[in-house]
């Protein structure tokens, strides 16, 4: 056990227990759908079975008559929401279908088995229109954001790309897409609404109780503090639950039309495939130039993914190019096709994993191409300054994580030679690949701590634990930030009752919680001293970080990866990878361990098997349960070996941590593919590699 | 789910007797398929006659040297039996290939082989099927179709069937036994599933009422030189893309005989007899092995997504046999 009582100042970095642990093991950690409510009732959509168009008539008559529905609710009697400028969260407001699957009614009823069984018996006739829901590459009606993702620009050109593409002495020009992929955690999106006199209670499974409380205040009209929002154990949040989305919104909307009555709504796994946000796909040109000595002169990194018509999301792929490698010349633009389709959003390192998957890709061909390790080949084109700003960074330690997952890994005298080792009917390869991820910092986090009897100390901020060990990290964050032992520090987060909180998201929780944990910290003791009196309370916001002007921040990883092809069948298995990351000064290092290995396999995910199949005759995914989406069994993940650096970066944060929720991800594809080449001759560009696209 | 009643019969006669007089009543054995099917709305079924507790769970000794595997035997059971593991290997590991622990746990060999096809469109009843709705139009011919079939298809349908138990059985030329409306009998595992022709919507060739017994292996001496090599985008808990069942007699370097059934390739378990017939009496090498898969091939049809099936079974084919013929 490692919950023994350290001193006090030495709790960061301990490999501590998570704290919520007996609690989940004992069934007594209370997910979205277990809050006990009185008298509950039950939730099930119906969704539209065309991508575009009108809901000409819904007849309910048949799920009305049935014993135990309550209501049928439909845009025709649903209320009328006070704000509808986010046309995505606007459901039941019209007859308009901008997706097939959205929202167009609901059931509520006695039983979960009645309400789905009555949203069956609701027909729908329409008025269809043409629709438009697959991303093509020549498509004619593409066009270019005014921004990206988190404010970022749309295109970057510094240098003449074009002469030095084609001037370059090597060059490569090749073209790696990625797929719609779907959130899927353990547990689906779930909410209980309940309203009381006018006050509005949501039990939801969220990244962010602050953030589902400002868009539903916003949307039903309601004073913020007529809202809470409650989410004290969230069973896996890997972006889908990032953003708000309309499941949330008509559980509200449903328990508003039946005071008196909480309302429950959880997702099938079949409707985790529609409305709660996906990966958009990608298609990614590359094209990269380099002199005789295998240093870049060009980088060019052309983007053409997928948005809704209905609300525009610009996923910032090509980013981490701009900063990744040195070179003399780098262009990298983005252009969105707007389809009738369900509006993509966050899934875990959004724009960086299916962006690096691409560079990395590229630039394991290419240091071929240079006759290069690919490891010598990034050495040679390791930056000196951030090239998109221009700054220094305030720590970079790629060169170290690649030297040290090859020492590790046992890259040393690796044969280059593709398709050249072969153990029975399997061909083996190795591969590498780098990544990368920014420390991200977000407004709008307060903490508040109070000293209570015998000496302990609440620390309250409206953060979400979603499964990564945030209970844990923070209530270690506040012993060392107060200087007393764990023991005396009782954590309260996931309500928004408590000051509030940032999203859990972009790997930021730590860095904004805990900056404003230790602000709050330092402000305690300047008030109320070593020894304060019990009810001596303070609350303080983040603080600024003047370094953010100064330093270029980032976090760092490197990946190693044994590839196994089988030659009669195109089977890849994966029987080891390592990873050596550098991410500052690690909180703690189980729940950490924890964060990569789950990382890492998502990325083994991304790599092979992860893929949402849209019927473009339909407009919908059609693989839509876990026997045709396939994620990796435990059969499918060898040994994983993780490690870090001893990183001490001063100018992130006060606990030099950097954010690890991502990284894990980003070079764990490119990482497989890499190794898959190596072992077969056969690049596959495009993801995932499956038998089909190995097998001769 | 659309209500249903449940009901247990107190023995054959009266499961039989009770699904006659409900045309849309079903029987629930494992219900590890038909379960799910319900709450998709894809199986409506009134009734649910449950026959679990009807039929044998046990597996015995023929007088014939053979094995009488009762209806009711799971999954699990079926394959740990040390019978089927020295005798039958290829069954054993095709059972083992197939779902998961807990399904395993639950599956019975008569329901095993009656389960229904992994068709996406099948399972998603906002897109025509005509295996689901006769007559609607089949969404995968022109959809979606890597996992769809590439052998006996129809203009109706290209489902395939998913069992691996069963891909097994058909190699090892088991028999079915069925007790209807019209008493006992026995139906070669060739005649059991059928190929969807006109009439996707009929799986088998069971009429409404028969129930699955038990399942024959008939004696087969060289049974025990049989492996079952399941491929899937997975290591585990994935459907096949193909697999091969086979069984190897080689004496002096020769085919004395052989047994060879292909999965997830059509609607039914595809026996292999051209492969077969064109491999007995033959030198047993690469190139033969190679040129029977390429002549039991030669009528493929693959669709837009599922044309490297073809190669791939005819690799799976011959690798397969080399490892018998080497093993033996």
């Amino acid at each position: 056990m490692s919950t023994t009582t350290r001193a006090p100042g030495t709790a960061i970095g301990a490999p501590l227990d998570r704290i919520d642990g007996p609690q989940k093991v004992t069934g007594n950690a209370r997910y979205a759908y277990e809050h006990h409510v009185e008298y509950p009732l039950y939730l099930f959509p119906v969704q539209s079975d065309i991508a575009r168009g009108r809901v000409a008539r819904m007849d309910a008559s048949a799920a009305e008559a049935l014993a135990g529905v309550i209501i049928v609710i439909t845009h025709e009697n649903a209320p009328r929401l006070t704000d509808t400028s986010d046309k995505e969260l606007a459901i039941l407001q019209s007859d308009e279908v901008a997706f097939r699957g959205q929202y167009i009614g609901a059931v509520v009823a006695e039983t979960f088995e009645v309400a789905r069984h009555a949203a069956n018996l609701v027909e729908v006739s329409y008025a269809e229109e043409p629709h438009d829901a697959t991303l093509r590459p020549d498509s004619d009606d593409l066009y270019t954001p005014n921004q990206l993702n988190a404010g970022l620009q749309t295109d970057t050109e510094e240098g003449d790309v074009d002469g030095a593409l084609s001037s370059a002495a090597v060059k490569l020009d090749e073209t790696y897409t990625t797929p719609m992929e779907h959130n899927n955690p353990m547990e689906p999106h779930t909410t209980i609404a309940v309203w009381e006199g006018g006050d509005l209670t949501l039990y939801d499974s969220t990244q962010g109780v602050h953030t589902v409380r400002r868009a539903v205040a916003r949307i039903f009209g309601l004073d913020r503090n007529r809202v809470r929002v409650v989410a004290p154990h969230v069973g896996g949040g890997f972006g889908s639950k990032g953003l708000p989305h309309t499941n949330t919104i008509l559980a509200a909307l449903a328990a508003q039309m039946i005071e008196g009555r909480p309302v429950k709504f959880a997702l099938t796994r079949q409707q985790m495939f529609s409305g709660v946000g996906y990966r958009t796909p990608t298609i990614q040109r590359i094209r990269l130039g380099a002199d005789e000595d295998g240093h870049l002169t060009a980088i060019s990194h052309d983007v053409i993914e997928q948005s809704a018509k209905i609300k525009e999301f610009a996923e910032q792929t090509a980013y981490a190019t701009r900063t990744m490698y040195a070179t003399e010349s780098r262009r990298t633009t983005h252009r969105l096709a707007a389809l009738d389709v369900p509006v993509p959003s966050w899934m875990r390192a959004p724009g960086e994993a299916p962006g690096m998957y691409a560079l990395e890709a590229a630039m394991d061909e290419m240091a071929v191409r240079c006759n290069l390790d690919p490891i010598e080949f990034r050495i040679r084109n390791e930056p000196e300054v951030d090239a998109e700003t221009g700054l220094p960074y305030s720590s970079r330690n790629l060169v170290a994580c690649l030297r040290d997952g090859a020492e590790r890994f046992g890259w040393e005298g690796r044969d280059p030679a593709p398709r050249a080792r072969m153990e029975g009917r399997w061909l083996v390869g190795t591969g590498v690949a780098a990544s990368m991820y920014p420390v991200f910092m977000m407004p709008g986090t307060k903490v508040r701590i109070r000293f209570e009897c015998e000496g302990r100390y609440a620390v309250e901020v409206g953060a979400v634990d979603i499964g990564t060990g945030t209970w844990t990290a923070l209530t270690q964050i506040a012993a060392d930030a107060l200087d007393v032992d764990i023991e005396s520090i009782d954590l309260r987060i996931g309500d928004t009752n408590l000051p509030p909180a940032s999203v859990a998201g972009g790997s930021s929780g730590i860095t904004v919680w805990g900056s404003t944990i230790f602000e709050a910290a330092r402000v305690f003791r300047e008030r109320h001293g070593q020894s304060p009196s019990e009810g001596d309370t303070v609350e303080a916001g983040t603080p600024a970080n003047p370094e953010t002007e100064n330093y270029s921040m980032h976090a760092f990883g490197a990946y190693f990866v044994e590839a196994r092809v089988n030659e009669d069948t195109g089977e890849v298995r994966i029987p080891r990878m390592t990873g050596v990351f550098a991410v500052g000064r690690v909180i703690n290092a189980k729940t950490a361990r924890s964060q990569f290995i789950g990382g890492m396999t998502m990325g083994l995910s991304m790599a092979l098997h992860e893929e949402s199949l849209v019927d473009e005759r339909f407009g919908h995914v059609i693989n839509h349960d876990f026997a045709e989406y396939h994620i990796p069994t435990n059969a499918d993940v060898g040994e994983i070996d993780v490690a870090w650096i001893d990183e001490k970066d001063p100018h992130v944060n006060p606990m030099g941590s950097k954010g690890i929720g991502e990284i894990g991800i980003v070079g764990s594809p490119a990482a497989v593919a890499n190794a898959v080449y190596h072992a077969t001759d056969v690049r596959v560009r495009d993801l995932p590699i499956t038998p089909d696209k190995l097998v001769r | 789910v659309k209500p249903f009643s449940y009901m247990r019969a107190q023995d054959l006669g009266g499961a039989v007797a009770a699904l006659a007089e409900a045309p849309n009543a079903a029987f629930l054995a494992g219900g590890t398929n038909l379960v799910d099917l319900m709450k998709l709305g894809v199986m409506e079924p009134e009734v649910l006659v449950d026959v679990r507790r009807l039929t044998s769970d046990s597996i015995e000794e023929l007088p014939d040297g053979g094995v009488r595997i009762g209806a009711s035997v799971t999954n699990s059971d079926l394959a740990a039996d040390r019978t089927i593991r020295s005798r039958y290997p290829a069954l054993s590991q095709a059972l083992l290939a197939g779902a998961s622990g807990q399904l395993r746990n639950l599956a019975t060999t008569g329901g095993n082989l009656l389960q229904r096809t992994r068709c996406v469109y099948f399972y998603d009843t906002t897109t025509p099927c005509n295996k689901r709705e006769p007559g609607s139009g089949c969404s995968a011919i022109e959809g979606h179709n890597k996992n769809h079939a590439i052998l006996g298809a129809s203009e109706h349908c290209v489902a395939t069937h998913p069992s691996d138990m069963a891909v097994a059985m058909a190699a090892l030329d088991a028999f079915v036994n069925v007790h209807g409306p019209d008493g006992e009998r026995r139906v070669p595992i060739e005649e059991l599933h059928r190929l969807p022709g006109d009439e996707p919507q009929r799986d088998t060739t069971l009429e409404h009422g028969e129930l699955i017994t038990a399942v024959d292996l008939p004696p087969l001496d060289f049974a025990s030189n049989s492996k079952y090599r399941k491929v899937r985008e997975r290591a585990s808990y994935a459907f096949a893309l193909v697999s091969v069942a086979a069984a190897l007699a080689v004496q002096d370097g020769v085919v004395r005989d052989v047994r060879l059934a292909l999965g997830e390739v059509a609607q039914k378990p595809w026996r292999a007899t051209k492969a077969e017939e064109a491999l007995r009496g033959e030198p047993a090498n690469e190139a033969n092995f190679r040129a029977a898969a390429d002549i039991e091939l030669e009528d493929a049809d693959p669709l837009r997504d599922n044309a490297f099936k073809v190669p791939l079974a005819r690799n799976v084919i011959t690798r397969t046999l080399l490892e018998l013929s080497e093993e033996q």
